[in-house]
């Protein structure tokens, strides 16, 4: 029998606002002394009342946006009711039937999908990409659970998407997406190690047909995966656990809903709380906070503040720029290196360099955009084309020479056998360390015709 | 006339005279409350040395302040209370349950630290039902207060102790929140002044939630144009709420004068199916005449939903209170659990039944959505009326005991009170006169949203015709 996987996906990202979600206490906790940043609001302190942070709801709109989703001209706030240790008000301020951006989607590039044809993307929908607050930090000694709650009430945005990954790799690549999209937008650093971008994944297996039949139905039991705290522990994990669901279903059995964490030591994932009804949070308007409108120009005005984004950088860097797409992906990777690239593209045109010439510095050169301003690496460039157009005669008479000596591969080049000119490079470059390739190939073509 | 007598805006007068200092004033409410809070339970502490420091400081304030500053503290040196509801920085806030036995607020709720800063003296924290809950004060783990007029009645609740302090001049005013008629109730069982404001026009922060989209902070004093003075300090947008609203600039006394003539006054049409004592309804008909009398013109207004209105209330409030009562979990303060009382647990039991799963739609969905169409229907009847007139409360105070092993009589007390909490509006709750037994009788002016200048003239010009607040009871 043959099974195909079924997951999705949720995220959870930490936004790096200065204050937190309801209070004004700094959002930074990491390397904070343990409940420094506390207040009677993200205490839960009697009579203390939360009011949203403006900051944050504009990052969430920002990466409801960037993922293409429609943003909702009215939505509110939730209390979504449960105990835990580490929610000190008994209920999480958070967003239920209506968050602020619903129905969006990404698009993967088709290198990670054995099923498609290469240059075709996969589409992920996104569910909904909502607000909410972050719990206080559990954490376990011996026989003493202490709380910080330094971490209590920093903004948190859930992004969730449908159950459209087939593969673990599908899943990596849209985590990286995802984590890419948000440093652009400079709203979260998105540092899974440091637990601001957290996933959990839910899979499940259903039947492959070959499509004799498709089926519709989603598998009646799921798998949802905590602790993972880095793309290759996703990867692993997914990997695992398509592996022990596929063999519980060949015995012919049902793998059991439950919650399921990766055990980084064991490589495996473990049982951690079996689900056996879903859980009731008597979810209700949250009666503190008046509902939030955004009219069409207050998105249009967020819109207006978002920078470009890497799908589209990409695609300008290929279309206009006629980068290659190889270029332009390590290009656009990074913002802060997107725009170096930009600005130095602008100095660039004055002094006449193109802009694959400024590509291959950055790339290959790998230089240190923090310390080499655009304009200094214009110059280095000039200098360069001046070093290398200065030897051109030199490299004649070496090119002459070496002709001579190596007889036999003139005449393959002459015969048809194209690939001997690398060996003659190769000697040239032995007399020209440093000097351009492709510079010495022109020379040399031009001599052997 | 004893000084813990005299009203917020005597008292101002006298100590701006100097005719007596803050210290003496304190010191003759602290005795007041000496004498009697033993037999009347009204205060669950009583910060008597903090007081005294404080009333020194104003005593101080007063003799160095320049003419014509003495305006900007409009409190001070005048002592006041705070119902234990009221987060107090330093000073023991029980919510008068056993699981609050011990907790010492490290912060003050906005009202608190605005009548400090309007130079206010604190004589302590008054008793209430436990969390709020509760018609008639009798809810409170640290036993009931009693009604000055009669101890063997109840003083009504929730904000019980506030106004028996107040009623029994052991202080000049005190503060309170109404969820259902928890400020009204009182005070006109107790024969003073109660204001309920508009929804989002005083901070809740820092006051312990009851029904957070219900719940209205406002205050117990001795006449209408105290409760004005006070409402001037306690009103206004405070950026810890979210809810809250800017304030107009001008003074609410500033209509003071004006009197009632030509306003039109709306009155229930039916009022007989809600009322269980006859002669008591004569009171209210009593003073529609006097209203009459005094230039308004009355007219009978029906609102629709009305008859809906406890049980839209009775589904929206503890659906709330039973998220808001979350947090007392015993982890980081307070007492555990199991020191919730009676009401409270019923409220979180029914709470947590009408937001299940299932039940929503059905319970806190459809009450909602009556909530909406109660709103309506006082919109509507404010396009006709410059303001209601109603009874509090269906019947005269109680005696001790006697509905307290029927909540649901105990919660029909809230009949006429409930709608303008559900409403969002204001009402002033203000004496119209003494039962047979001598027993206070009240009736509330509701108006629109944002209306509580209109709601202080009506008062105001019916005080003064009728001065029911000369009388004091017989301690």
């Amino acid at each position: 029998m043959n099974y195909k996987p079924v997951i999705g996906l949720e995220v959870h990202v930490e936004l790096k606002t200065k204050s937190k979600m309801f209070c004004s206490c700094k959002a930074d906790y990491f390397g904070e002394k343990p409940n420094t940043n506390t207040c009677p609001v993200c205490l839960g302190l009697p009579g203390a009342l939360p009011v949203p942070n403006k900051k944050a709801i504009e990052g969430c709109v920002m990466i409801g946006l960037a993922l293409n989703c429609k943003i909702n001209n009215f939505s509110k706030f939730d209390r979504k009711n449960y105990f835990y240790p580490d929610l000190p008000k008994g209920y999480q301020i958070s967003q239920y039937d209506q968050p602020f951006c619903t129905n969006g989607y990404v698009y993967l590039g088709g290198e990670t999908n054995r099923h498609l044809p290469s240059g075709t993307k996969k589409r992920i929908r996104i569910r909904r990409v909502h607000m909410e607050e972050d719990t206080a930090k559990l954490i376990h000694q011996g026989q003493d659970s202490l709380i910080d709650f330094n971490r209590s009430g920093v903004p948190l945005v859930e992004i969730v998407t449908e159950p459209d990954f087939e593969s673990a790799k599908e899943v990596v690549e849209y985590l990286k997406k995802l984590q890419q999209i948000v440093r652009y937008l400079n709203v979260s650093d998105a540092d899974m190690e440091k637990g601001n971008m957290r996933l959990e994944p839910n899979i499940s297996l259903m039947i492959n047909d070959k499509g004799l039949r498709i089926k519709k139905t989603l598998p009646k039991y799921k798998v949802e995966v905590k602790n993972i705290n880095s793309f290759r522990f996703a990867e692993k994990a997914i990997e695992y656990e398509i592996k022990r669901q596929t063999e519980i279903l060949s015995e012919g059995k049902t793998p059991v809903q439950e919650t399921r964490g990766w055990d980084e030591d064991k490589q495996k994932t473990v049982t951690q709380r079996i689900k056996e009804e879903a859980q009731d949070y008597r979810y209700f308007p949250e009666p503190d906070i008046p509902p939030i409108r955004f009219s069409d120009s207050d998105i249009a005005s967020i819109e207006c503040i978002m920078p470009e984004l890497p799908d589209v950088k990409m695609q300008r860097f290929t279309n206009i720029y006629r980068l290659s797409a190889y270029d332009a992906e390590i290009l656009t990777r990074d913002r802060k290196i997107a725009e170096y690239f930009d600005e130095t593209t602008v100095i660039g045109f004055h002094h006449e360099i193109k802009r694959k010439r400024i590509a291959n510095y950055i790339i290959n050169r790998k230089i240190d955009i923090n310390k080499i301003l655009p304009a200094e690496l214009i110059q280095i460039i000039i200098k360069d084309n001046q070093k290398s157009s200065l030897d051109e005669d030199k490299l004649s008479k070496v090119i002459a020479q070496i002709l001579i000596e190596n007889q036999k591969a003139v005449t393959d080049y002459k015969n048809g056998k194209v690939q001997a000119i690398g060996f003659l490079i190769g000697k040239v470059k032995q007399h020209f360390p440093k000097a351009d390739t492709r510079q010495i190939k022109n020379v040399l073509e031009k001599s052997l015709k | 006339m004893k000084l813990n007598e005299l009203t917020i805006k005597r008292a101002r007068e006298g100590l701006r005279n100097k005719n007596f200092s803050s210290v003496e004033l304190t010191r003759a409410c602290l005795e007041q409350i000496k004498k009697h809070n033993k037999n009347l339970n009204a205060f669950i502490t009583v910060t008597e040395k903090k007081a005294l420091e404080d009333a020194k400081n104003a005593d101080q304030h007063i003799n160095n302040l320049a003419i014509g500053q003495f305006n900007n503290y409009p409190l001070l040196g005048i002592p006041i209370a705070h119902k234990d509801l009221f987060s107090t920085k330093g000073i023991k806030t029980t919510a008068a349950s056993k699981v609050l036995e011990d907790y010492i607020p490290a912060y003050d709720a906005t009202v608190v630290k605005k009548l400090k800063d309007a130079g206010a003296v604190i004589v302590g924290k008054t008793n209430l039902d436990a969390w709020a809950h509760g018609s008639s004060g009798e809810n409170s783990d640290f036993g009931p207060a009693k009604n000055p007029w009669n101890t063997e009645y109840v003083p009504g609740g929730s904000s019980s102790g506030s106004a028996v302090s107040v009623a029994s001049d052991m202080c000049l005013a005190a503060t309170g929140t109404d969820t259902g008629g928890s400020i009204r109730l009182p005070a006109s069982f107790n024969n003073i002044v109660g204001l309920k404001p508009t929804y989002g026009r005083v901070s809740r922060y820092g006051i312990i939630a009851m029904a957070s989209s219900l719940d209205s902070i406002g205050h117990f004093t001795k006449t209408v144009e105290d409760s004005a003075l006070f409402f001037d300090i306690t009103s206004g947008q405070d950026i810890f709420d979210a809810t809250t609203l800017p304030n107009p600039t001008e003074s609410f006394t500033k209509n003071l004068e004006k009197g009632i003539k030509g306003m039109r006054i709306g009155f229930p049409k039916i009022l007989k199916e809600n009322s269980q004592e006859l002669e008591y309804l004569g009171y209210f008909e009593i003073a529609k005449r006097l209203i009459q009398k005094l230039g308004a013109e009355l007219i009978p207004i029906d609102i629709k939903h009305e008859e809906c209105a406890i049980a839209c209330y009775y589904i929206i409030q503890p659906s709330e209170v039973s998220s808001n009562l979350a947090r007392y979990d015993g982890i980081r303060f307070g007492n555990n659990r199991e020191n919730f009382g009676d009401e409270a647990k019923r409220r979180i039991m029914l709470g947590t039944y009408t937001l299940s799963a299932g039940y929503y739609d059905a319970y806190y969905k459809k009450a909602m959505q009556v909530r909406t169409l109660i709103k309506k229907d006082f919109d509507e009847a404010f396009k006709n009326v410059d303001a209601l007139i109603s009874p509090v409360s269906p019947t005269p105070p109680w005696k001790l005991g006697e509905k307290i092993s029927d909540p649901l009589k105990m919660y029909l007390s809230d009949v006429f009170t409930v709608t303008a909490n559900l409403a969002g509006i204001p009402g002033l709750a203000l004496p119209i006169g003494f039962t047979k037994n001598r027993l206070p009788v009240g009736m509330q002016i509701l108006g629109p949203h944002f209306s509580e200048a209109k709601l202080f003239q009506i008062g105001h010009a019916y005080e003064q015709a009728t001065e029911w607040y000369s009388q004091k009871p017989n301690l």
